[in-house]
């Protein structure tokens, strides 16, 4: 390690939703490496020891061939001024401000604006908008929940910190003994490393999650459930009616959930489930629930996108206005049956998470990347554009997953731009080009 | 080996530490390719740590590696692998109106693969 | 430059009731001449006003986005399209921020208070104001459930209670410290989803009561001298027989200036029913003790028929209301700060209870005896959305519109309140002027705003003079903002971005370290990285303290 170091204390991790921002971390300016972030678990510790170095990776690529960032704007502006129903997808590990720009963009070519939040936590967002949610920031959780239920995911090894710093050990103003004063629940259809954790760990059959939330709305709300519900779920009529008590006998209840509710049978009927359970339990207590984002700023994505256009995602602008519905302006779909005919992907990885219909579709429409490294989309894009990664490089605006904005502290310089220049730079050569939003012409038919 | 077993796609540590440094890197590919198997299923069909399978779903079919777990970890019937381009490529693009695909609890077929 | 020639001028701050006059613009301000090549708009049979100033609304931050958020349903049938050079977006009664922006423009104001952000959340509603365009907006924080605050008070600490709240509002670029429901949020996330109902009952965990939360933050927003006194929404919002704590909390301001927010909710009586008391009307003591009382002044908070959204940080009330309209519902705890409670509604004139509500805000503004002091809301989305505001002018200023309407309404209810008496009183024009833009800019602090005298900020609506008053105000011919013609003949001409009002108070920075070990022990953020950064203020104005504006114009002059 070289003499020329720099502390940043109180920097921000961006790997995933818990986006913590007690990172003191150690920067080598010589190496252009930071080599020691303290209280940073161990995704966290990957996440700052893999991105900075010397980056030797071209600014752009176009068509495979090596290009200067102007000319890859230049060659995205055309594409997209051209296309009829271009998608910009992604968004959930860039800042705010660059998120502001591509729903700019999406607004003055009439596009299709979604993010990641449509294959991961949409299911969430569309109970929400037929539920509700009781919630809370992750500090009440940590100060007063004496009960913490974990469902449909395994933050062990997804969201370290969730269980340190904001639930499970965090000591709290009521809850002075940590752990000690809590009672720990994990639900889930494997006996995750999470279940480690838990003093009761409840396993349901894959695809009944669903059925065993309903059983713990009846039981909360004093119904009878038959005892054929374990043959359905797994799980005995005993184990939850003891669950349901405690539920509503616990002064604060949490309910943090995961995938396991949403990318399986049911989607948003297994989030409204559990919603409407933590709202019915709010007739004898306190009780929230908290999905468990994924990546750093996909919250920060669902609220730009929400306080633009009204709508979390899956927006389309086609029409001069936001349009929302799920199934049909979101991108699995628009992808899968083909309708996008140019895609500008900012920080996310479609060609490796997708299903293979939606890849294959874009591999025949020209297709725009913005991303730090080279990932299965960049190499099938036809313009490939470096950028600086955010909180390590560049500055600006993340949401936790509880909605809590913090600012970032980036740790070194980088040769790229940032998402959200090349965003704002493409957006102003469209201007160019169109000479101002595309309006749509309406006429009676 | 049963008819069909149910896949469930998560994040692992491992998977997302090494994706930090890339995804087309060996680490990155192996994690994601490893499918855990109950142990007591494996050996019936003269299945190993480490052998090749395919797994095969109604939209696709790819080949990993297996590892066996304990029943405790992992029930009979079940099987467990970390996110990535392989278990992708073994969801349906239908997302019933949702925008989700079905990522978890895919129900697949599983084969020894020979050589 | 601008010279807006023979325009009938409504500028109540100045004495000018309706008189021809020009009114000339020069570099964004109000000036008394310009040079002949200036831009001539002519004005004749137009009345003139300064633009609005809507001192109590919801309009952006956290809440408000998880309204958004909430009610698709509402956004799809109201969509905003956009233009060669404004953005497109959504509306209905939580309105997506651009389109915010713009109709709040189209109605000819270009000022907006959001009156309630938890501190946590301010960068969050610095960054959706910064997507607001053309008006100018502020914020209060959300104060009266601090816990810091709450027991630094406990203990008498009353020294550091005053800077720990100049610091979180210097360090949150607020304008005020709001109140609301004070010492409830304690037993609602403590004690089950209890609530508080007395002033002098026990906040739950302290010894304190609401009564000492509210004196001591009275007190201390009056010692630092910020422009706008302590904004409070008093407990028991909606409940009947309510008016008496309402009255006690305005007893509480003795000797100081406090604003009571849409007073309306907070004017019932209540008689004894079969399962629970009926709420009747006591407007009359409210706006008696408004009148008589120069230290108070209050916003309305008028129900307008039809939908809206209820979104307030009194958790308690929004969860009760919830269960009886078996609607959806959000609760959003923020720790040590606040929470809040959101919910579509609607107000039906056939329901008793709404058409009372309804009846009893056109009590108070018709038995105000001083217009400065009881403003014009809605506590838009709560009573209604601010495009219900031209509605409720013609309320006012229309007799016989007034009388049609209360033929609608449930009797019962009507019967209840001075109305069915024969409050005949219209508001004029200057009325209007007064309680839509002189009287809260006035209330505000904001010495260049809702007038038009020299100096004045280049803020102006111009009005095709119409019988209907609604339609009147429902479509500005022109509207200027800072000497820009953004709105000519109804249509927009041009961007801009409005600034951001804020406080800068003094205190003493020692306090820091009385603070900073509070969020080591007990915030999941880092003390470090609360405060919001200067960056994110965008074209801003800090409106100045008492003190800050004595010490400008010092002995030596100013």
């Amino acid at each position: 390690m070289s003499n020329n170091i720099r502390i940043i204390n109180d920097a921000t991790c961006t790997f995933c939703g818990c986006v913590c921002d007690d990172m003191n971390l150690t920067v080598d300016l010589d190496a252009h490496k930071i080599t020691k972030a303290e209280n940073a678990c161990v995704l966290g510790r990957a996440w700052f020891k893999e991105h900075g170095g010397n980056e030797n990776r071209p600014f752009a690529l176009i068509e495979g061939r090596e290009a200067s960032t102007e000319e890859a704007i230049e060659a995205s502006a055309q594409i997209l001024a051209k296309a009829r129903f271009p998608l910009i997808y992604g968004l959930s590990d860039t800042t705010c401000e660059a998120q502001r720009q591509a729903v700019a963009i999406a607004d003055m070519i009439g596009g299709n604006i979604d993010t990641t939040t449509s294959v991961c936590h949409g299911p969430s967002g569309m109970a929400f908008e037929g539920v509700g949610e009781s919630t809370a920031t992750l500090g009440e959780i940590r100060n007063r929940a004496d009960l913490l239920v974990f469902w449909g995911g395994n933050p062990a090894e997804s969201h370290p910190r969730l269980f340190t710093r904001y639930t499970v050990t965090a000591k709290g103003m009521y809850v002075p003994n940590g752990r000690k004063d809590r009672t720990v629940v994990l639900v889930d259809v494997r006996r995750s490393p999470s279940a480690a954790v838990a003093d009761i760990f409840v396993q349901v059959k894959p695809q009944r999650d669903f059925e065993v939330l309903w059983a713990l709305r009846a039981l909360v709300k004093g119904r009878r459930v038959d005892p054929g519900i374990e043959q359905v779920t797994g799980v005995s009529l005993a184990t939850l009616e003891d669950l349901a008590q405690r539920m509503k006998n616990c002064r604060f209840g949490a309910l943090l959930f995961g995938m396991g509710l949403t990318m399986t049978r049911g989607r948003h009927f297994n989030s409204g489930a559990l919603l409407a359970l933590a709202t019915d339990l709010n007739e004898y207590t306190h009780f929230v629930a908290k999905p468990v984002r994924g990546h750093g700023n996909v919250t920060g994505a669902d609220n730009v996108v929400s306080w633009q256009t009204g709508f979390p995602f899956g927006v389309n602008l086609g029409r001069g206005y936001p349009r929302f519905n799920p199934g049909e302006f979101t991108s699995v779909d628009l992808l899968g049956r083909g309708e996008a005919d140019a895609a500008l992907i900012i920080a996310a990885d479609p060609a490796a998470n997708f299903p293979q219909s939606a890849i294959e579709h874009l591999r025949r429409i020209p297709v725009i990347v913005l991303d730090p490294k080279t990932t299965h989309t960049s190499k099938l894009a036809r313009v490939a554009i470096t950028t600086a990664t955010y909180g390590i490089n560049v500055p600006g605006t993340v949401y936790r997953m509880d909605d809590v904005a913090i600012s970032l502290r980036p740790a070194l310089p980088s040769p790229y731009p940032s998402d959200e220049e090349v965003l704002t730079r493409i957006k102003e050569r469209v201007r160019e080009l169109l000479g101002g939003n595309r309006v749509p012409a309406m006429s009676a038919a | 080996m049963p008819e069909t077993m149910t896949l469930i796609g998560g994040r692992s540590s491992r998977q997302g530490t090494s994706l930090c440094a890339s995804k087309l890197e060996a680490e990155y590919i192996e994690g994601t390719s490893t499918v855990g198997m109950n142990a007591a299923e494996m050996s019936p069909v003269g299945l190993q740590d480490g052998d090749p399978v395919r797994l095969r779903s109604a939209s696709g079919e790819v080949d990993v590696r297996c590892k066996g777990r304990t029943t405790k970890d992992l029930s009979p019937g079940l099987l467990f692998i970390a996110y990535g381009p392989l278990s992708s490529r073994l969801m349906a693009s239908d997302t019933a109106g949702s925008g989700m695909p079905i990522s978890k609890h895919i129900e697949v077929t599983v084969e020894p693969v020979s050589g | 430059m601008l010279h807006i020639a023979n325009g009938r001028v409504y500028d109540p701050a100045n004495g000018i009731d309706g008189e021809v006059r020009d009114i000339y613009v020069a570099n964004g301000k109000i000036v008394s001449d310009v040079p002949p090549e200036a831009r001539r708009i002519d004005a004749k049979g137009l009345v003139i006003m300064p633009g609005g100033v809507d001192i109590h609304c919801h309009i952006a931050g956290p809440k408000v986005n998880l309204a958004r958020k909430l009610q698709p349903e509402d956004h799809r049938h109201d969509v905003h399209p956009r233009t060669a050079f404004t953005r497109s977006g959504v509306g209905g009664t939580v309105p997506s921020t651009f389109t915010t922006g713009y109709r709040y423009a189209l109605l000819g104001y270009t000022t907006a208070m959001e009156a309630a952000v938890p501190p946590i959340g301010a960068r969050h509603t610095l960054e959706e104001f910064h997507d607001t365009p053309v008006i100018d907006k502020g914020f209060y924080i959300l104060m009266g459930n601090n816990v810091l605050l709450y027991k630094l008070l406990e203990k008498g600490r009353r020294e550091e209670f005053r800077d720990a709240l100049a610091w979180w509002l210097a360090a949150t670029k607020a304008y005020t410290a709001k109140l609301v429901n004070p010492g409830g949020d304690e037993a609602w996330k403590g004690r089950r989803n209890a609530n508080i109902t007395k002033l002098d009952e026990k906040i739950e965990s302290f010894e304190l009561t609401p009564r000492q939360v509210i004196g001591a933050m009275i007190e201390a927003v009056d010692e630092l001298g910020l422009p706008h006194p302590a904004h409070i929404h008093c407990n028991n919002l909606g409940h009947s027989g309510n008016y008496a704590s309402t009255l006690e909390t305005m007893r509480i301001a003795e000797g100081h200036r406090a604003h009571i927010a849409h007073i309306q909710f907070h004017s019932y009586g209540e008689v004894p029913g079969k399962s629970s008391h009926n709420p009747t009307s006591r407007a009359k003591e409210i706006a008696e003790y408004v009148n008589t009382h120069p230290n108070i002044s209050a916003d309305v908070g008028q129900v307008m028929f039809g939908k809206s959204t209820i979104m307030t940080a009194d958790a308690p009330l929004a969860y009760m209301l919830s269960r009886y309209a078996g609607s959806k519902w959000v609760n959003a705890d923020t720790e040590h700060e606040s929470g809040c409670g959101i919910l579509p509604f609607a107000y039906q004139d056939t329901v008793y209870t709404h058409a009372l509500q309804w009846a009893i805000g056109l009590e108070l503004f018709l038995l105000s005896k001083d217009p400065w002091r009881m403003v014009f809301s809605t506590d838009h989305p709560n009573g209604g959305s601010f495009m219900s505001y031209p509605r409720l002018i013609r309320l006012l200023m229309d007799r016989e519109f007034r009388k049609e309407e209360m033929r609608k309404i449930n009797q019962r209810a009507l019967r209840q309140t001075a109305l069915a008496d024969g409050l005949d009183r219209e508001y004029t024009l200057q009325e209007i002027a007064i309680v839509t833009r002189a009287g809260p800019a006035r209330l505000l602090g904001l010495a260049n705003k809702g007038h038009l005298g020299p100096g004045a900020d280049a803020d102006i609506t111009i009005y095709d003079e119409d019988e209907d008053k609604e339609r009147m105000f429902g479509a500005p011919r022109h509207v200027i903002k800072d000497g820009q013609v953004i709105i000519e003949d109804h249509e927009f001409r041009a961007e801009h971005q409005g600034r951001m009002l804020h406080v800068s108070p003094d205190y003493d920075p020692k306090i820091v370290e009385v603070i900073r070990p509070f969020f080591e022990d007990y915030y999941s953020i880092r003390f470090n990285n609360y405060a919001v950064d200067d960056s994110y203020l965008g074209p801003h104005e800090v409106i100045p303290t008492l003190k800050q504006r004595a010490a400008a114009s010092g002995p030596g002059g100013g």
